[in-house]
């Protein structure tokens, strides 16, 4: 398996507060990798360093084997869908013309871009009576699809998911996360998932990377997570998870 | 008179206002071959303080000049001293009558003991030449109700040393003035603490009310006839004399100097106060100028047809005037707020990045909104390319307009959530297309209602522009305030108001338009 995206020596820190040790990291084409840990232990500032919202202080990061700079991230960032967990939808434009905003602006045809919309909705379950809707008049659940969608709407290679469903209820949770298993496994999408969630993180991936205090502990399985714990922490945050989501 | 008194806060009749009214009376009259003041000389431009006696001496000079066959208008009421001086000088205006206290004073800042020789050498060096006295010398006093003074024995300003707790109300300028208060003070020791300022037409309302005691005057105003005011004796010959003449550039039209010139020794006391108590009667300066010719050709001479067309047009319909003033301060308030927007967006675009220029933008903006409307017009005033014109009131309206909308862009497009910002960034949009696709858009309730508090408070400010003859509702404001006249004042404050009221309501269905949808639901 090659890697579609390589962090060596990235690190960033806010004047003495580090919010990301020197890491290096590999992420695997069509595969779903989960950056798991607690609050603050630096897996959304990884992901976002991925996309460039943040510049790291150090260190270098290839996607699909060329270097990511300032020049070339815009044209890299429509290879990338992401999501993040209110959605990020754009209030003033409709469901439908946030999913079509980006391509409309590299002007894709009106009928290329009709298609894939379908194809969406019909892959995101997301009815299309609700597209002409403003995502005030949609639920939580609507919303993350309609983001889900619009993250997808140009094909991208990579999928950055920043805690997607943390703002969902349960019910609802659990429907989006059958559905969005089956849509990464059906895409052969490559994924970088962030979660705190320990029973989320085994659910979707194939591999999972433990962080701490803004340091990846350990990466592996579940399996290895489990028998083969690289640090007192890690056996730590298992189980104190596992205690929850065994209730 | 000399006073000038409320230099500072009334204003006139829009000069402006009155020329582009009158052009197009001289086309008709033009085309009734009715020969009138229009030609196509550039007529003589006399200009007046807003006070009645500048206003009735205006009208005089410029009758006496249409009288000698010389294009002659009037600017009313264009402010006071220095506005007035610096108009004179700067070719906006030819002549306007003044004082020769206040010259020494005030424009040649020396003192009032300055020959006439003295001061008319002096005004050579600006160019500017001076007449001799008209014949009246209108000096300042102090009055108080006649019965009360009575009541109090008092009949000198010295007898005031006795009642310590007398209530002045005396007008802005005559408590700076270097030949104001603060002397006047010191040579009689008066011991008076509660001195307020008030508008000087507004006093005389006080005086009578009794809210004040002791206001300033002048020694021709007709309103101490009016009123049973007692002029204290000015025991101690402390106030110098402010003989009338009219100030003309150098350069104006030997025949129109000499026409003014003509005006010399004409007018005492008694009769300016008769001209004054005329013009406020009937609020009709060109009938008391036809007093004054009547009086000076000692025979009762007949408004001859042109006089009685001039009074058609002071008689001009209640809504046509109306009309008049609303254009125009629609065109002050609309033409401001254009430019505002053109600029104050972008400003406010450049002011939510913050850093050092963000932080000017934004303390510039705001230390305009500090100057007081009327110092703003006033600074500007003097510059070359403003002057007593409608481009400086809308100068000043500009300015105004700029922070509300600066602000309003800038804490619009910063309370973006940052989850929406960065989701712009994320999806790979241009910086451009995130502006004018995502940020704008999001802002615009923000942006609008900045739009809205500037046409507001423009449409409230652009009252101010009567000041400087720049026309608009301010006109009969002013006018009334001088005049002491409210209905006059009402007529221009209620369409103001009502103004103000429909451009909010537009303003709110504006919004359903241009805020999109999904941030109004």
């Amino acid at each position: 398996m090659s890697a579609l995206v390589k962090l060596a020596n990235v690190s960033k820190t806010y004047g003495d507060a580090v919010a990301l040790c020197p890491t290096n990291l590999s992420v695997e084409s069509g595969k779903t990798t989960v950056l798991i840990g607690p609050s603050g232990c630096g897996k959304s500032t990884l992901l976002r360093i991925i996309i460039r919202l943040i510049e790291p202080d150090c260190g270098s990061i290839e996607f699909d084997g060329k270097p990511v700079t300032p020049e070339n991230i815009n044209a890299l960032r429509r290879r990338i869908g992401y999501v993040i967990q209110e959605g990020g939808l754009f209030p003033h434009l409709t469901a439908r013309a946030n999913v079509l905003l980006m391509a409309r602006h590299i002007g894709k045809s009106e009928e290329e871009t009709h298609n894939r919309l379908l194809e969406l909705s019909e892959l995101t379950r997301f009815s299309e009576d609700l597209l002409p809707r403003y995502p005030v008049e949609l639920s939580g659940g609507q919303r993350q699809r309609v983001s889900l969608m619009r993250a997808l709407m140009l094909s991208p290679e990579l999928l950055l998911l920043d805690e997607p469903l943390g703002a969902l209820d349960p019910l609802v949770r659990a429907s989006l996360q059958k559905d969005l298993k089956e849509i990464f496994m059906g895409l052969g999408q490559t994924v970088i998932f962030v979660t705190h969630d320990l029973a989320e993180a085994i659910y979707f991936a194939d591999k999972i990377v433990l962080m701490n205090e803004g340091r990846i502990v350990q990466k592996g399985s579940i399996t290895d997570l489990r028998e083969t714990p690289a640090d007192p922490f890690v056996s730590e945050f298992i189980n104190a998870q596992r205690g929850v989501s065994l209730q | 008179m000399k006073l000038h008194f409320t230099s500072r806060s009334g204003g006139l009749q829009s000069a402006v206002g009155l020329r582009w009214l009158r052009s197009r009376r001289c086309l008709i009259s033009a085309l009734l071959f009715l020969p009138t003041a229009c030609t196509f000389a550039a007529p003589v431009v006399i200009g007046s303080k807003k006070f009645t006696e500048s206003y009735v001496l205006g009208e005089i000079a410029k009758r006496s000049l249409s009288d000698a066959g010389i294009p002659a208008e009037h600017r009313q009421g264009m402010g006071g001293t220095i506005i007035l001086w610096e108009a004179l000088r700067g070719g906006q205006i030819d002549a306007y009558p003044e004082y020769t206290g206040t010259i020494a004073t005030e424009i040649l800042r020396s003192d009032s003991t300055l020959s006439l020789n003295q001061i008319r050498n002096s005004l050579e060096k600006s160019g500017v030449g001076m007449t001799a006295p008209l014949g009246f010398n209108n000096t300042y006093a102090l009055v108080m109700r006649r019965s009360e003074a009575q009541r109090l024995g008092i009949r000198t300003i010295s007898d005031l040393q006795r009642y310590p707790a007398l209530k002045f109300g005396l007008t802005h300028e005559f408590l700076e003035r270097q030949d104001g208060w603060r002397p006047l003070r010191q040579r009689y020791g008066l011991p008076q603490q509660n001195i307020v300022g008030i508008d000087h037409a507004l006093g005389y309302g006080a005086l009578a009310n009794g809210s004040i005691a002791v206001k300033d005057a002048y020694s021709t105003d007709a309103k101490i006839e009016q009123n049973d005011l007692l002029v204290l004796e000015d025991d101690l010959h402390f106030f110098p004399k402010y003989e009338a003449v009219f100030l003309f550039r150098s350069s104006t039209r030997a025949d129109a100097i000499a026409a003014l010139r003509r005006m010399e020794g004409t007018l005492d006391e008694k009769r300016m106060i008769r001209l004054n108590a005329e013009a406020e009667r009937t609020k009709n300066y060109a009938r008391a100028a036809d007093l004054y010719s009547e009086g000076r050709d000692g025979a009762l001479r007949r408004p001859d047809a042109a006089a009685r067309r001039t009074y058609q047009n002071l008689d001009d319909s209640f809504w046509h005037k109306l009309a008049r003033w609303t254009l125009r301060h629609l065109q002050l308030a609309g033409f401001s707020l254009l430019l505002a927007i053109i600029v104050g967006i972008p400003l406010g675009i450049v002011a939510s990045r913050g850093g050092v220029v963000g932080h000017v933008i934004l303390g510039f903006a705001g230390v305009v909104q500090t100057i007081p409307s009327l110092a703003l017009l006033a600074l500007l005033v003097p510059l070359p390319f403003f002057g007593i014109s409608i481009r400086t009131a809308i100068a000043a309206l500009f300015l105004y307009g700029l922070l509300p909308i600066v602000r309003n862009t800038a804490t619009g497009l910063q309370d973006i959530p940052r989850s929406l910002r960065e989701s712009a960034v994320a999806l790979g949009l241009s910086p451009t297309a995130r502006l004018w696709q995502v940020y704008l858009p999001i802002a615009s309730r923000s942006i609008l209602s900045g739009i809205k508090t500037s046409a507001v408070i423009n449409i409230g400010t652009a009252t101010l522009a009567a000041l400087i003859g720049a026309g608009g509702l301010g006109e009969p404001i002013i006018s009334g305030l001088n005049l002491n006249d409210h209905v006059t004042i009402l007529e221009g404050a209620i369409p103001a108001a009502v103004l103000a009221l429909l451009v909010q309501w537009c303003f709110d269905l504006l919004d359903r338009v241009l805020i999109p949808k999904g941030l109004r639901i």
